[in-house]
């Protein structure tokens, strides 16, 4: 499937990480909690409000706002 | 175990330190550890809590242990993670590096969790691996080769359920063995140009004499990666060459920090090869089942409005009960002391400004337990990030992220706790935006004011409630809208740089340990009666003094009644002088000196205006207090300027409102924020920029309403 953002995948996606930006300071901690090109993720919801989105990676579940989810490229699974 | 190894016991106090990312259930293993046998305190110019015990090894020998605070990453991205950094790497003064690491893991989530356990594991400290929460685990289906593991990593591994005590026994029979080594670091070189880098950054370094010339390579990395432009922990004056220092490296080698990362989860990857054995197929567990509900469109609004609702219920009305009795108890003791002494300074000294400021301390003491009860269990149980999951998007218009929330909505019961709820922000910028804004929110103590200047601005019976409601509703609406304004003005132009990144963790739902929420609502308490409660006394104290001297002595010649004779001792005081030195500050928003000397006393605390215009205008007081407030409110309506006009005109009463929702009259507030922000500079900013405000619209306000 096509390459996309992590913050365009539908609630219930699971994809694989392609690629992070580097340099910038917040992904750096988004890397340093496990999301690493080649890192499998899955898109869990999105708040109710819209913003944040939740997803699971290595088993933990992690909340970021579409802001640093933009810059996060990934190919779905199906 | 060998004979040498028998023969040579552990030290004597030997320093364990526990560490571990947050949510791995760190706290409940120090719990189970140390027992009762523990110290809560605060590391010194942070507010970071420090948590010290005592645990004995199998033969007895005493051993402190330290519950350092939880972290994902020894580069630091808040002051809790820049406490752990410097306890391990040796920088703090006031702490022992630890001469034994137990590094605390939740097994569900293992490959996160080593990711800290790859760092730590270069320290060159002995450390002991605790896989906690292993039931969870392995009824996933997950399963691990604990021997395997524990040779591969070259230390004691224990599985345990640390909220159960199950492993607790092999754990202590670990921690009493002599012969631990330090652990071989798991990346196997630190990727050679890197490390190269970091020798010529720490020679660099040490010229500034920031860190040794024989220091571990680590605390340069650790010092210059930590990406984060507030540098937690680290002096102004060698921010600067932190920064070139790191400027030289990212130079050298672009991108090198996510090269190290890259790094450390491909050395455990290949470290847990052939050791753990997950399940193929992942069934939905109890946390995705609950969150299906918890964070629902509907029923997850539904839940936390109730949730709310619930606390306000328990804050508001139940804790009447309680603050009842207190103030009961205070008022008995009052009498005693009545009776047992004659009337004069000392007297006066006991009641009116020692018992008074203990009674006003302890007051706060059953909100705050509730609110804190309540946060611990929320926070317990892993609902608490679920709120902040789902207020983000509000916050984030002001510039503040979900974590917020819950402070500024504690703060409509009393901005202290509320001001010391804020400790769960982990990011110092937007903590203190939300400690600046808390006081704004409408509190209890602002409810009797409101009530009696509303009760002022449209008298009599035949003004529908209604009306009295949607004024009182118009009052907390313009709290909340102050609030959000000033965070985004603080945001925008006080504090600015980029707004902090909302990363939060929504760990799986567990059951609260009661002991653990219990202990911690204690040590926050304890710790409010402590740090607060000497403030508070001494400025109740002060204001007794304020309001009391110099003395009016009774002239025969002119008999009072007794509250007139009140009246007249107010006036003469230094207070009611001060009252009557500010009327021409006061005057602008329609006030009298009268009104200046409510003011001035209101600065305590706002509940205490009634009570001195009570005692200004003569009014006898009763035991009712419905009827001492309509007394009070009759009174205020007859109340003429020399000239004949009335002073409580609806411009007056208005004015007054508008003063009493922005002005900061709370001395408790102004000593916790001082606790909480370890400065006099930021209560001293909020009393200003809030009274401030408060006095420029009344002012406004009142200038208004005299063109109609």
């Amino acid at each position: 499937m096509k390459r996309t953002r992590l913050s365009d995948l539908k609630p219930g996606a699971r994809a694989v990480i392609a690629s992070l930006p580097e340099g910038i300071p917040s992904l750096t901690r988004i890397r340093e909690l496990g999301l690493l090109p080649g890192t499998r993720v899955q898109f869990v919801r999105r708040a109710p409000l819209g913003d944040p989105v939740e997803i699971c990676v290595r088993g933990a579940l992690l909340s970021l706002r579409d802001s640093e989810a933009i810059h996060i490229e990934v190919d779905p699974l199906p | 175990m060998t004979a040498t190894t028998m023969l040579t016991p552990l030290k004597e106090g030997m320093v364990y330190a526990l560490v571990g990312n947050p949510n791995c259930g760190k706290t409940t293993l120090f719990n189970a550890l140390t027992g009762l046998k523990q110290r809560v305190g605060n590391y010194p110019g942070v507010t970071v809590e420090r948590k010290e015990g005592e645990c004995f090894s199998q033969h007895g020998v005493r051993l402190k242990v330290i519950d350092l605070p939880g972290a994902y990453s020894l580069n630091a991205r808040s002051p809790d993670e820049a406490i752990l950094r410097d306890v391990l790497l040796g920088r703090r003064k006031d702490t022992p590096r630890p001469d034994r690491i137990i590094c605390v893991v939740d097994a569900s989530n293992l490959e996160r969790n080593l990711y800290l356990f790859t760092q730590i594991l270069e320290l060159g400290v002995p450390c002991i691996l605790v896989l906690n929460m292993v039931d969870v685990a392995e009824k996933a289906g997950t399963r691990f080769d604990i021997d395997r593991l524990s040779d591969r990593f070259g230390m004691p591994v224990i599985p345990m359920v640390a909220s159960q005590k199950k492993g607790l026994v092999e754990l202590k029979m670990a921690m009493s063995r002599p012969d631990l080594t330090a652990p071989k670091p798991l990346l196997d070189a630190m990727p050679v140009p890197i490390r190269g880098a970091l020798v010529r950054s720490r020679e660099n370094l040490a010229t500034s004499g920031i860190v040794s010339a024989t220091a571990s390579p680590l605390e340069p990395l650790y010092l210059i990666s930590g990406h984060d432009p507030t540098h937690y922990g680290i002096e102004a004056s060698a921010v600067k060459a932190i920064e070139q220092a790191r400027e030289q490296v990212e130079r050298e080698i672009p991108g090198w920090e996510d090269r190290l990362v890259a790094a450390r989860y491909d050395a455990i990857h290949a470290a847990l090869d052939g050791i753990i054995r997950r399940p193929d197929n992942a069934s939905a567990t109890l946390t995705d089942k609950l969150d299906t509900f918890l964070l629902h469109k509907f029923w997850g609004w539904l839940t936390l409005v109730s949730t709310l609702g619930f606390l306000f219920y328990l804050i508001f009305s139940v804790v009447e009960i309680p603050v009842g009795w207190i103030e009961g108890r205070f008022e008995w003791l009052n009498d005693i002391v009545k009776g047992w002494m004659a009337d004069g300074d000392l007297r006066g000294l006991i009641t009116d400004g020692i018992l008074a400021g203990v009674s006003g301390v302890l007051v706060f003491l059953p909100q705050i337990l509730i609110l804190f009860f309540f946060i611990g269990f929320m926070e317990d149980t892993g609902y608490m990030a679920r709120i902040a999951f789902l207020m983000d998007r509000i916050m984030s218009r002001v510039g503040l992220t979900g974590k917020s929330f819950l402070p500024l909505l504690g703060s409509h019961a009393c901005a202290v706790p509320g001001v010391m709820a804020t400790r769960t922000i982990e990011s110092p910028r937007d903590r203190l935006i939300t400690i600046l804004v808390s006081p704004l929110a409408a509190c209890s103590a602002r409810l009797p004011v409101y009530l009696l200047l509303i009760a002022a601005l449209v008298p009599g019976e035949m003004v529908p409630p209604l009306t009295k409601a949607s004024i009182l509703l118009g009052l907390y609406a313009m709290g909340i809208i102050g609030a959000f304004l000033f965070a985004w003005l603080f945001n925008k132009k006080l504090l600015p740089g980029a707004p902090s990144a909302m990363i939060l963790e929504l760990p799986a739902y567990k059951l609260p340990a009661l002991g653990n929420i219990v202990r911690q609502m204690w040590s926050r308490a304890w710790m409010f009666i402590r740090r607060a409660g000497t403030v508070i006394m001494g400025l109740s104290i002060l204001l007794w003094a304020l309001l009391t001297y110099p003395k009016l002595g009774a002239d025969p010649a002119k008999p009072l009644s007794e509250a007139a004779f009140k009246s007249a001792a107010l006036e003469h005081s230094l207070g009611g002088r001060l009252g009557q030195a500010i009327e021409p500050v006061v005057r602008p928003m329609g006030g009298d000196w009268k009104i200046g000397v409510g003011l001035i006393a209101s600065f305590a605390a706002r509940e205490v205006f009634g009570s001195t215009l009570g005692i200004i205008y003569s009014v006898e007081e009763t035991e009712d207090e419905d009827e001492s407030q309509t007394r009070l409110r009759d009174r205020l309506a007859l109340e003429k300027h020399p000239d004949g006009r009335p002073v409580y005109t609806p411009g007056l009463c208005v004015a007054l409102l508008v003063f009493f929702v922005f002005a900061m009259q709370c001395l408790s507030t102004v000593a916790v924020v001082r606790r909480e922000t370890q400065s006099w500079k930021w209560p001293l900013f909020q009393l200003a920029y809030m009274t401030g405000t408060g006095y420029l619209l009344a002012v406004a306000v009142f200038q208004v309403s005299k063109l109609f």
